[in-house]
């Protein structure tokens, strides 16, 4: 049981289209299981909170039948807890009702207890109580831009929230409605699309609409992020006031995953996938790639990755640690889960055969 | 006037403390919507899963009413006499 973890070992959870694993790991290479939990519900989300000396991992939980919720455990899944009235909801006045969450995202250290969280219909909310109880961000709810945005084929949603550790920064994206950002704190939200395309809309270069797929900030670097769009990947050095294109040197520019260093400038890993209408890695041949100059090269990595896999790799299925060196992760939606203890150089087959991976988190817990 | 009652399925049981028919008096006729308020009133989790934040039943929760789904009566307004059963079953659904 997972129960068991000690300190400084290393967590893992898997949320599949059929319930969630948790695993623990004294070294990243032999790990504990516990599962499934939430049999039969889909765990689109995932976010493990590991401040205030205590590890809690919060899930977005969906029942086809039963609906979402968001449940949390403080002792590595042997119990869990769920708000009566639910953590999130919609008010009354909005008339809508949740139907997935899409991204549960635990601030930085000088704001404990604060978790955000991303949701369909395209919304973010945010929780001061440890992810118990999370209030709708009005700003963006009630941005004029809201009645134009779309929905990607896995629906319209918020599906990554990028934070500023310590200041008021905020970068939101959507598909589809591309990045917006707030500079207040989450009040009020502009577009930050300059230079992201969205091919597939009449106007290829509009302000907004894009399919961003993921977003991810470089934690050295001020104002640095990248983007892996619906066919693009892309590196802001401007707070996302522009970007510009780092595709060259990747097999393909499509893809979901956008992973960042915890702490290295430059390094970031995506997962290509062929293209739009061929979502499998090229020509099968599962890979990793990584930059650690901002993109401007990129480094396939694939020792320990299987020949001739053609499943996808969605965008949260995906994950680093923050132990150095960082532990790189990611689940297939062919129920393999994968990691790396060195950065991606090797990796190593953690699980298989589990359903769909539809969203993977890993973290150093030093509170068992 | 006798009882209405309402027949949980075993998934749900755990969320209405362990119970599978749950009961509400009735003076009369009472809508689904307001059968549903009322036995699920200490059950707020249950509630959650039956209906989302807007009170609209759940797309693959079906509620039957003497054998009729609700949806092809009146939906939650739909009456329930004293006496009626009320079975909660999910639909087939899933992959």
């Amino acid at each position: 049981m997972v129960g068991m973890a000690t300190a400084e070992s290393f967590v893992l959870a898997i949320g599949t289209k059929k319930g969630l694993w948790l695993a623990t790991s004294p070294d990243r290479r032999q790990w504990s299981f516990s599962g499934p939990h939430f049999l039969m519900s889909e765990v689109p989300s995932v976010g493990i909170d590991t401040r205030d000396g205590r590890t809690r991992i919060m899930v977005g939980v969906r029942s086809e039948h039963w609906g979402p919720t968001v449940a949390h455990t403080d002792d590595f899944g042997a119990t869990w807890s769920e708000p009566e009235q639910g953590a999130i909801r919609f008010p009354e006045d909005t008339g809508a009702a949740v139907e997935r969450i899409w991204q549960i995202h635990p601030d930085g250290e000088s704001r404990p207890g604060v978790v955000w969280a991303g949701a369909e219909p395209i919304s973010v909310w945010k929780s001061t109580d440890g992810g118990e109880h999370f209030e709708l961000n009005r700003g963006l709810w009630d941005h004029p831009h809201r009645s134009e945005w779309g929905a990607g084929y896995g629906g319209a949603a918020a599906h990554s929230i990028v934070v500023h550790p310590a200041g008021d920064t905020v970068h939101v994206a959507m598909s589809t409605g591309g990045v917006y950002r707030s500079l207040d704190g989450g009040t009020s939200w502009e577009p930050r699309n300059r230079g992201i395309s969205a091919y597939f809309m009449p106007d290829p270069n509009p302000e907004f609409g894009q399919c961003v797929h993921k977003i991810a900030a470089d934690a050295a670097v001020e104002g640095r992020l990248y983007a892996q769009n619906h066919h693009g990947v892309y590196r802001t050095d401007d707070n996302a006031d522009t970007w510009n294109s780092i595709a060259e040197g990747l097999p393909a520019d499509f893809g979901f995953v956008m992973l960042t260093h915890p702490r290295r400038e430059g390094t970031a890993w995506v997962v290509p996938l062929k293209a739009d209408g061929e979502r499998i890695p090229p020509g099968g041949e599962l890979a990793v790639h990584r930059t650690d100059d901002a993109g401007s090269t990129w480094r396939r990595l694939d020792s320990g990755l299987p020949t001739g896999e053609y499943n996808s790799v969605l965008r949260d299925a995906a994950s680093v640690d923050a132990a150095e060196p960082a532990g790189v992760y990611f689940g297939t939606r062919g129920g393999t889960v994968y990691a790396s203890a060195d950065e991606g150089e090797t990796f190593q087959e953690v699980v298989a055969h589990l359903p769909d991976v539809l969203c993977v988190r890993a973290a150093v817990v030093t509170d068992a | 006037m006798p009882d209405i009652t309402v027949v949980l399925p075993n998934v749900l049981q755990p969320l209405a403390g362990g119970q599978s028919v749950l009961t509400a008096p009735a003076e009369g006729p009472v809508t689904v919507g307001k059968l549903l308020d009322s036995v699920t009133s200490d059950f707020a989790v249950l509630a959650r899963r039956l209906r989302d934040e807007t009170g609209a039943l759940r797309r693959f929760v079906n509620v039957y009413v003497d054998g009729d789904e609700v949806r092809r009566l009146q939906g939650l307004d739909t009456e329930v006499a004293p006496g009626q059963e009320v079975l909660v079953i999910q639909s087939v659904a899933g992959g």
